[in-house]
Parts: structure tokens; C-alpha cells; sequence
């Protein structure tokens, strides 16, 4: 009980923490919203809108008050799930976006697990084979990692599997047309299809998300690998590892209970920038692999000028990538070692 | 951190030497600099020098693998991807310098002013910065482009207001460091005004990391702008630039027609690249216990 304390107050702590983040990014999007190019009045009436209804518009759309009240107006939308009505598809943009939430977070997921099951032994070897191979490959994927516009990157991939090597399926979207779609239950068709033990569009499914994965995976995993390498680098070299090293405790012990374990805390702040990037990349892989996720969602949104649309997709990533931080800097609280054993 | 005391005649000879010694020690930095050189002759003289109009259309010519005439091929419409390529190197790489110097000067100011008064400013400039990067920051470049319209200047705009972040913090932190240093308060003591004392004696102490972080956030910068125009923001299609090139040449790739796409990518990857290396390489120069 007692031990469970102060993580309980750095865990309350942290939740308040978000809140002013948020209401900072609710701020920003209101104001992207209304510095539509012209006049958002004359926008959302329509092409063939004379004077009249564009006024009636300006009034229905509550653009006539002032724009604090606007903002509260817009706030209490947000707080009922309402982020307006897509011009393009003629549903509310909520409605669209939570239909294809589970398609982005499946792929973005999948990556950045196949990332950091890459990245993290890759530093660690890197780290403890200072020099050889290992660590020279290492250097060689942080550099070159950093340095792939994703886009180009998938659009090899694509080349190389598909042209070429005729392996990997067609890059349309999340399943062949022959194969029907699983049960809706999660809307990750790795995990319904799964759940219905029809391990035929399993293998469909997998077979289309091993690419797009696989290219975000390629730009996710420099960070890791790098932060993993310099992290395991000075934890190896400080004045604990010496002691244990004395103490005669046996390499494996020393790399994984000592080391490793303090080595994952630096490792695990970046892994925020580097869901800021994964999110970010995401619409770009989504739009080389028509993936029909919100981010090519966006995409066709932005070329038809749906602004409704882009704004509640900006508002619906920033939202995702704050709860994203909270879960990371959670675990951090979780994984540190100096908590928990300082209050034994 | 510890303050060098100023010679002038001393310390120029000494880093020009700690210049050639890291050169000499790494050649990665020398290859760096020397793709640098490379992209900016391209940017500067490549529109003079290209053997073909990168706008020049001639349909009896389309889809032309790479050969002796056409060194990257020719596009769906006939023209050549290499003289393409090259011309784009100037547009790419105004975008993310003039997005990049923007946000330089606009982070420095405020950067200056929250580390040197400190205060409510502060704690504005802070939160500001926090709620910037609570975004995914590619996504908010989106947002902005989006709500301010589809421009080339919105692209640079956009670019400059998710780098800012970063040079502001810096500069916050360098400065916050030295406003009470002996020799800033022997600066003030001497008359010098508090503005006088910000810019001439305490900032320049920040442009070395600056630097760095310019160089490595210009390889960003211009990934982004392509980015960017891949998804269709920004550049128009007849324009020659890497991103709008690499979108164009997608549809091609699925039927084979693979240089369409490859060789903007590649230039793209090969500018990034430089830039990386040159601020791993001027990292090592600038601050030696950073390296990794």
C-alpha cells in the first residue's frame, strides 16, 4: 500500500498535467478552424448562395456572434462529439473518422511494435558490442532511417515486392476484394478476424498490412535504435554497473536488471517524439498505400476542400497524441526503478 | 558548463585547427560538406545548366527508360526527369531555408525575451510552445496549410511555425543559463542596456548549438515540404519539385515505370542525408561530448 502512493500521485499528477494541453490544442483548433481562407460564411452556404443565404448561413453557423462566444459554442460541440458535417461525404465528420480510427491505429500499432522489437535489441547489441558489426549496422540504419522521406520509401517497397518480386498482394487498401471482411468487433481486422478463427483473411489481412507497416516501421525505428544505444552507453558506463560489475553479479544480470531497466526510461520519453513522427508519417504511408484510414481520409478531404473535415482530423490526432503521451509518461512512472523502491 | 574566456586572436586560430582535425579524423563530415557544395551549385546554376526545359512536354518522347539522352528517363508527358530533378533543387530548398530562417529569428526573439525577464512571459511562451507540440507536428503543418489556403508562402509558413518550438526552447535555455554570468553582469555594469547586453554579449554564446540544430532541422524541413506537396499542398503539378515529382511517378510504379519516381525520391534522400551528416558533423565540431 505504501508503496503504491507516490505512483498513485505522480499518476494524478500527470493526468492533471494534460489538462491545460488540451484545452491549449481545443484553443489552436478553433482558431484553424475559423481562419478558413475568406469568409467561412460564404464557404459552408455553398456555390449558388446569394446574399441572403450566406447570411442565414453565418447565422445558423452562430458566425454573426463574437468570436469568445463562438469558441464556447464550439467547445460545447466538441463536448457532445459534434466536429461538424463533411461536405464531402455528407456525414458528420465524428462519425467518419471514428469508422476509420481502428484501420490508422491497426497500421500505426503494428509498426511502431515491429519498430521497437527491431530498435531496442539493435541499440542494446550496438551498445554492448561498441565497434564490430552490430554497431556499425546500427549507426548506418539510425542515419539512414532519419533521412527516408516515408513516401519514397513505401513507394520501393511497393516497387520491389509487388513489381518485381510479385510477392506481396496489390497495395489497395486493408483486404483483397476476395476475401470478405471480418465481423465488425474492434475494427482491427488482424485481431476480428482472429476472434472468428477465420485464419484464411488473416492471412489476407496480414499480408496487406506486412508493407505499409513494414514502412513506417523503416522511419520509427532510427529514433529508438539511437536513443536505445546512447541510453545503454551511459548506463554501462556509470557508477552502479561498476559496483555490481565488482560485486561480482554475472553479465546477464548486470545488462538486463541493472542496466536495461534504467537504460528504458530515456528510451520511453522519446518514444513520444516518436509517435509524434509515427502519426505524422502515417498519413503520408496511408496515402501510398490507399490505406483507408483518417489520414488518407484527410488527404481526399484536403483536395476537395472539405475544411470541416481537416479540422476534425488535426483535433482527433492531437487528442490521440496526448492520450498517447499520458499512457507513455504512465508506464515511465511504472518502469522506473527509483520509484517504488526509494518508499520500501 | 564552463565560460572560455574571450581571445580573439587565440581562439579563432584554435577552432580553425579543431575545424581541420575533425574534418581529417571524420571524412564522413568532408563528404557532407562536399554534397553540400553540390546541391547548392544545383540550386543556384542547375536551371542554366540542364540540357532540357523541365517544363518542355513532347509526347512522341513519354516514359522513356533512363538512357544517354535522358540520364533519368522521361515522364507520362514526355520530359525530362533529370533536368526535373535538378531544377526542383532550387525550390526545395528556398522552401525550407527561408522556413527554417524564420523560425530561427522568430524562436530567438522569443527565446530571448522568456530567458533573459523571465516571468509571465515565461510561462506564456512555454505553455504556447507545450500546446505546438502536443500536435503530431507533419499533422498541425496540414491544419495550417489547410485553414490559411494552398500556397507555396502557407507551405513555408507552416514549416517555420513547427521548427519554432525547438529553436525558441534552445535559445530559452542558453540564455536563462547566462543571464546572471559574471560576464553579462560586468556588461550591464559597464552601461550597456539590458537589449545591448541580450544581443551582443548573452545570445551570440547560443548560435553554436543553433547551428547544429539549423542543419539538422533544414533535412527535416525539407522533408516535410515534400511531404507536404505529396499530399497535394503547396506546389502545383507543372512545377518541377521532389515531392509533387514522386506523387506524379506513384501511379507509375505499380506498372514498372520505376524512374518516374526514384530519382526525385533519391535527390530528396541524398539532401536530407547532407544535411544529417552535416549536423552530426557539426555537432562534433561545436560541442565534442555530445557525440554518439
Amino acid at each position: 500500500m505504501l508503496a503504491s502512493t507516490p505512483r498513485l500521485r505522480a499518476t494524478l499528477l500527470r493526468i492533471a498535467q494534460s489538462i491545460p494541453v488540451v484545452i491549449g490544442v481545443v484553443v489552436i483548433s478553433f482558431l484553424l478552424t475559423r481562419a478558413l481562407p475568406g469568409d467561412p460564411a460564404v464557404y459552408f452556404a455553398g456555390v449558388a448562395a446569394d446574399t441572403a443565404s450566406i447570411e442565414q448561413t453565418r447565422v445558423a453557423m452562430g458566425l454573426d456572434k463574437p468570436l469568445v462566444q463562438q469558441f464556447f459554442i464550439y467547445v460545447g460541440d466538441l463536448l457532445q462529439g459534434d466536429l461538424g458535417q463533411s461536405l464531402s461525404s455528407g456525414r458528420s465528420v465524428a462519425e467518419d473518422l471514428a469508422k476509420r480510427l481502428p484501420a490508422s491505429l491497426e497500421l500505426t500499432l503494428t509498426a511502431l511494435l515491429l519498430a521497437i522489437a527491431i530498435a531496442v535489441p539493435l541499440g542494446v547489441l550496438a551498445a554492448t558490442r561498441p565497434g564490430t558489426w552490430v554497431d556499425h549496422l546500427c549507426r548506418v540504419v539510425v542515419t539512414a532511417g532519419v533521412s527516408l522521406p516515408t513516401f519514397f520509401t513505401g513507394i520501393l517497397l511497393i516497387y520491389i515486392f509487388y513489381y518485381l518480386l510479385g510477392i506481396a498482394p496489390s497495395p489497395l487498401g486493408r483486404l483483397d476484394f476476395i476475401y470478405l471482411d471480418p465481423d465488425h468487433v474492434t475494427g482491427c481486422y488482424l485481431i476480428d478476424a482472429a476472434l472468428m478463427g477465420d485464419w484464411e483473411t488473416w492471412r489476407g489481412a496480414a499480408k496487406q498490412l506486412i508493407l505499409p507497416a513494414s514502412t513506417l516501421a523503416l522511419f520509427t525505428l532510427a529514433p529508438v535504435a539511437r536513443m536505445t544505444r546512447a541510453a545503454m552507453l551511459t548506463a554501462l558506463s556509470s557508477d552502479f554497473i561498476r559496483t555490481a560489475r565488482a560485486s561480482g553479479l554475472s553479465n546477464q544480470t548486470i545488462l538486463y536488471r541493472y542496466a536495461f531497466r534504467n537504460a528504458l526510461l530515456p528510451v520511453v520519453t522519446t518514444l513520444g517524439m516518436v509517435f509524434s513522427f509515427a502519426l505524422g508519417a502515417n498519413v503520408l504511408v496511408e496515402k501510398v498505400f490507399a490505406w483507408p484510414g483518417i489520414g488518407s481520409y484527410a488527404v481526399e478531404a484536403l483536395v476537395v476542400s472539405d475544411y470541416a473535415a481537416v479540422q476534425g482530423f488535426v483535433l482527433a490526432m492531437a487528442l490521440l497524441f496526448v492520450a498517447l503521451n499520458l499512457v507513455i509518461d504512465l508506464l515511465y512512472t511504472a518502469i522506473d526503478p527509483r520509484i517504488g523502491f526509494s518508499s520500501k | 558548463m564552463t565560460e572560455i574566456p574571450l581571445q580573439p586572436a587565440a581562439k579563432t586560430q584554435g577552432s580553425l585547427d579543431h575545424v581541420f582535425y575533425v574534418l581529417k579524423a571524420n571524412p564522413v563530415t568532408l563528404i557532407a560538406f562536399a554534397m553540400f557544395a553540390l546541391l547548392i551549385f544545383s540550386a543556384v546554376f542547375g536551371p542554366a545548366l540542364v540540357p532540357y526545359d523541365p517544363l518542355a512536354t513532347n509526347a512522341s518522347n513519354a516514359l522513356q527508360p533512363p538512357s544517354a539522352a535522358h540520364w533519368f528517363g522521361t515522364d507520362n508527358v514526355g520530359r525530362d526527369v533529370f533536368s526535373r530533378v535538378i531544377v526542383a533543387t532550387r525550390l526545395d530548398l528556398s522552401i525550407s531555408v527561408a522556413a527554417v530562417a524564420l523560425s530561427f529569428v522568430v524562436g530567438s526573439v522569443l527565446g530571448c525575451i522568456a530567458g533573459y525577464w523571465g516571468g509571465w512571459p515565461d510561462i506564456i511562451l512555454n505553455r504556447f510552445l507545450d500546446t505546438i507540440m502536443a500536435f503530431p507536428l507533419f499533422v498541425l503543418a496540414m491544419g495550417i496549410v489547410a485553414a490559411l489556403g494552398n500556397t507555396i508562402e502557407n507551405i513555408i509558413y507552416a514549416t517555420a511555425i513547427i521548427n519554432m518550438p525547438f529553436y525558441a526552447r534552445l535559445v530559452r535555455a542558453e540564455v536563462n543559463i547566462r543571464r546572471d554570468a559574471g560576464f553579462a553582469r560586468a556588461a550591464k555594469l559597464a552601461g550597456n542596456s539590458d537589449l545591448r547586453v541580450l544581443a551582443f554579449h548573452i545570445f551570440p554564446n547560443a548560435l553554436p548549438p543553433m547551428m547544429v540544430q539549423v542543419s539538422l532541422n533544414l533535412g527535416w524541413a525539407i522533408l516535410n515540404a515534400a511531404g507536404l506537396s505529396f499530399i497535394g499542398l503547396g506546389v502545383s503539378p507543372p512545377t518541377a519539385e521532389w515531392g509533387i515529382m514522386v506523387a506524379e511517378g506513384a501511379n507509375f510504379i505499380v506498372s514498372g515505370e520505376w524512374w518516374l519516381a526514384v530519382f526525385p525520391g533519391l535527390w530528396l534522400m541524398i539532401a536530407v542525408f547532407t544535411f544529417n551528416l552535416l549536423g552530426d558533423g557539426l555537432r562534433d565540431i561545436v560541442d565534442p561530448r555530445k557525440r554518439t
